[in-house]
């Protein structure tokens, strides 16, 4: 039989080889918020019939306007992504008036976000509640459903631990993927990270329930044997339906539309993280909570 | 045990053709007794284009909005939204202080968001009978007050909102007898054709209530200011049994007939109102203009031809996701993948049956959510297979391990689903307190798919696969468990 927790040490390190990066990342660049949560101004526009202008032609008629400095980015051919400080509807319509008198052409609006920094500062601090109270509701939920089993908080614990570590991967990767290539923390990436959160629980509750189980009808076993065995025996489900899944979402990235194409990468890799987080460390966990390791983890200097 | 099994797929095979028919596409609304309405995928702004705006209270630092006239805000907002021809429009409380307003396929945002701020209009006009086929019907009404010739009305300045004393219209007070029938919509859309003579505006009303008389009947008292009271008196003595239209931004909200002279300032429309209606004209005869000042916050437009190419290529993402994950069961379970194939099948119907019944706004992340809620589907299945597998291989008959594999992948099935249904909720909740429809389209599709799957698991893959093995007795041979 495959030892899974016998080897709970390399996982673990396999995690931190992982999340340490991009938690450096993190701290180093910071999050790439989008203006969903820092307020301001998006505006994406598609020339045609005319050279679309450089970004430091529309950065000079923003200023000439006076809208303040915007960021502008080429996003296809013809189109440009401008970010500034708030406009409203009426600065909008100038601001576009003035872009066809300047560079020519036909200029269509695709996309027109105005965001006041008050509203951004509150989404942030109640995404932020959003996520700790699905947190708590999930801890409580865990600790109910297994008050059969002695020590039932840490099943609820090592779940939220194994969440975490799904958040901090994905946290980080977001973190390297702003850095290097323009992505943003939006509203979107908020509700990946929160399936993100419900998938990995979701996963380690089927195998906790097998935990449970054999508890019940093996009350001998030694305990790390009974987990690795739970382990095992659920490994192709947790496989399985972690395919089934990845399936689904690798056909909305490569045939969906691009709107979606990052939200759809960040399921990906949170799901692919939320299993393996379910499987190599939320249950090895246990393990090591119930030998009480850490008081020997000093002594051996790992 | 075949009649067990036959008689549960009754129920079932009614349900997926109730689904099949809601499913397909019905362009003309559903009329079922005396119910009538449109069975149609509602698309959200990201798959059609078009504004969505979020506005809050702007008031002093300190003072908080009142529900109702949140509410009344609302109302009102959603008058003048539809006014603006738009299929669709919604108009929501979201949270304690914001109005999210979304108004799918229009062009001109600017205008728009002019005339959901504007300060709304209220007038009592002359009306002739044959006005009464535009009640209801935004914008039909053209009055010589916007005009600018009439001697009588005044600019709507600050119609007052101060409540004069609460007075109870008492019985010498006239009564005004709304009209008792209210006439059919027709498909053609009116516009009056004649200029109707504004009597008062909105600016000489001080105060409507709803009130009750001794049988119980309910109508809406008013009180109107001294000028007011003069100028109506004048035209209702002259105009007894003659229609009086209230209109509202250029609709007719409702049509009294006059039936004594009201000279003392005071009167009460009466009429078959319900509670709602009642409710809904004083408010409307109060709040001419927005009982709360409000101020863009946040504003989204979205161009048609993002949204089209968005929808087409999610939908075909769907059916790929889809064939993909039933090849996948079918090779890897043998029979029972193919009967999950089946009930995933009856899962999908089921869940865009809902979708179209409650109705769901579909937006992007929703198409994400029920994708992704196809995965969860296959899970409760593979989980039970695999419990069936297991229990096979430890020596039980196909019916044992069916039934074994049943109950006992049961607890973590439900488990996970509910853990998921929690996140859910919470999302939902967030995304409402925000008008972040994105994420509240997501949360519901997401439960929704997670709460059809728990039913098609459970229900309908053990009922087909019951069935299958009654009437084939070869299959229940291991080997077609994929064993």
């Amino acid at each position: 039989m495959l030892n899974i927790v016998g080897k709970r040490y390399w996982f673990f390190g396999l995690s931190l080889l992982l999340i340490v990066p991009g938690m450096a990342a993190l701290s180093i660049w910071g999050l790439p918020l989008a203006i969903d949560f820092t307020g301001g101004s998006l505006l994406e526009v598609r020339f045609e019939g005319a050279q679309p202008p450089a970004p430091a032609q529309v950065v000079d008629l923003y200023l000439e306007l006076g809208f303040g400095e915007p960021v502008v980015q080429s996003a296809a051919q013809d189109e440009i992504v401008a970010r500034s400080r708030t406009l409203d509807e009426t600065e909008r319509a100038a601001l576009v008036r003035a872009m066809q008198e300047h560079f020519g052409g036909a200029v269509t609006v695709l996309r027109f976000e105005s965001v006041g920094p008050a509203v951004g500062a509150e989404v942030t601090r109640r995404a932020a509640g959003a996520v700790g109270l699905a947190a708590l509701g999930i801890l409580a939920y865990i600790t109910y459903a297994f008050r059969t089993v002695p020590g039932a908080y840490r099943y609820g614990l090592a779940a939220i631990v194994a969440m975490l570590h799904d958040v901090a991967v994905v946290l980080g990767v977001a973190a390297i993927l702003g850095h290097f290539f323009g992505w943003e923390v939006d509203a979107l990436f908020l509700t990946a990270l929160l399936t993100i959160i419900g998938f990995s629980v979701h996963d380690t509750i089927v195998v906790f329930d097998r935990i449970r189980e054999n508890q019940r009808l093996h009350r001998r076993l030694d305990y790390e044997l009974l987990v690795n065995h739970s382990i095992v025996q659920t490994l192709d489900r947790s496989i399985n339906t972690q395919l089934t899944v990845m399936l689904t979402l690798l056909a909305l990235l490569l045939f969906g539309g691009v709107t979606t194409r990052r939200f759809v990468t960040v399921l990906l890799i949170g799901i692919l993280s939320g299993t393996y987080s379910s499987i190599f460390n939320a249950a090895p966990l246990l393990v090591v909570w119930h030998k009480r390791e850490w008081r020997r983890w000093f002594g051996r200097g790992a | 045990m075949t009649r067990l099994y036959t008689h549960r797929l009754l129920p079932i095979l009614l349900l997926i053709a109730l689904t099949v028919w809601i499913d397909l596409p019905h362009p003309d609304p559903v009329r079922i007794g005396n119910v009538e309405r449109t069975i149609d995928v509602v698309r959200g702004l990201d798959l059609q284009g078009g504004l969505q705006v979020l506005m809050e209270a702007d008031l002093p630092p300190g003072a908080t909005v009142r529900t109702e006239d949140l509410q009344t805000a609302r109302n009102i907002i959603e008058n003048r939204v539809n006014g603006l021809g738009v299929s669709e429009p919604v108009v929501l409380v979201a949270g304690n202080n914001r109005i999210l307003v979304e108004l799918p396929g229009i062009g001109d945002t600017e205008q728009a968001v002019a005339t959901i701020r504007q300060t709304a209009l209220l007038e009592f006009v002359e009306l002739e009978r044959a006005d009464l086929a535009l009640v209801g019907i935004p914008g039909a009404i053209r009055t010589d007050f916007g005009l600018g010739t009439t001697e009588n009305a005044s600019v709507a300045e600050t119609p007052t909102t101060t409540p004069a004393a609460a007075s109870t219209p008492t019985g010498e007070a006239a009564a005004a007898e709304s009209t008792p029938e209210t006439p059919q919509p027709t498909a053609q859309v009116f516009t009056s054709d004649r200029i109707l003579h504004t009597v008062m505006t909105g600016a000489d009303l001080a105060e409507a209530l709803v009130t009750q008389d001794e049988v119980g009947n309910l109508g809406v008292s008013f009180d109107l200011t001294e000028r007011g009271a003069q100028v109506f008196g004048d035209y209702t003595s002259a105009h007894v049994g003659d229609l009086l239209g209230i209109v509202l931004d250029g609709t007719l909200i409702s049509a009294p007939v006059i039936n004594q002279p009201i000279t003392e300032g005071h009167g009460i429309i009466t009429g078959q109102f319900t509670p709602e209606e009642a409710n809904g004209l004083a408010v409307q005869l109060r709040f001419g203009r927005l009982p709360v000042p409000l101020r863009v916050v946040e504003s989204k437009s979205v161009g048609p031809t993002l949204g089209e190419d968005s929808l087409r290529k999610s939908a075909l993402a769907g059916v790929i996701g889809l064939a993909v994950v039933t090849s996948f069961m079918g090779l890897y379970y043998r029979l029972p993948g193919l009967i999950a194939d089946a009930a995933l099948l009856v899962y999908a119907l089921l869940t865009f049956a809902v979708f179209k019944l409650i109705p769901v706004t579909l937006t992007l992340p929703g198409i994400a959510g029920f994708v992704l809620s196809i995965g969860v589907a296959v899970d409760a299945n593979v989980l039970i297979f695999e419990r069936m597998k297991e229990e096979l291989r430890s020596g039980r008959t196909v019916e044992q391990a069916i039934e074994l594999g049943f109950s006992r992948a049961w607890p973590s099935i439900r488990d996970s689903n509910l853990s998921t249904l929690i996140t859910c909720a919470i999302l939902y909740w967030f995304g409402s307190a925000f008008g972040a429809s994105l994420v509240k389209g997501f949360s519901l599709t997401l439960a929704l798919g997670v709460m059809a799957s728990l039913f098609t698991a459970i229900s309908v893959t053990r009922t087909f696969l019951h069935v299958v093995l009654d009437n084939l007795r070869q299959a229940a041979r291991p080997r077609w468990f994929g064993i």
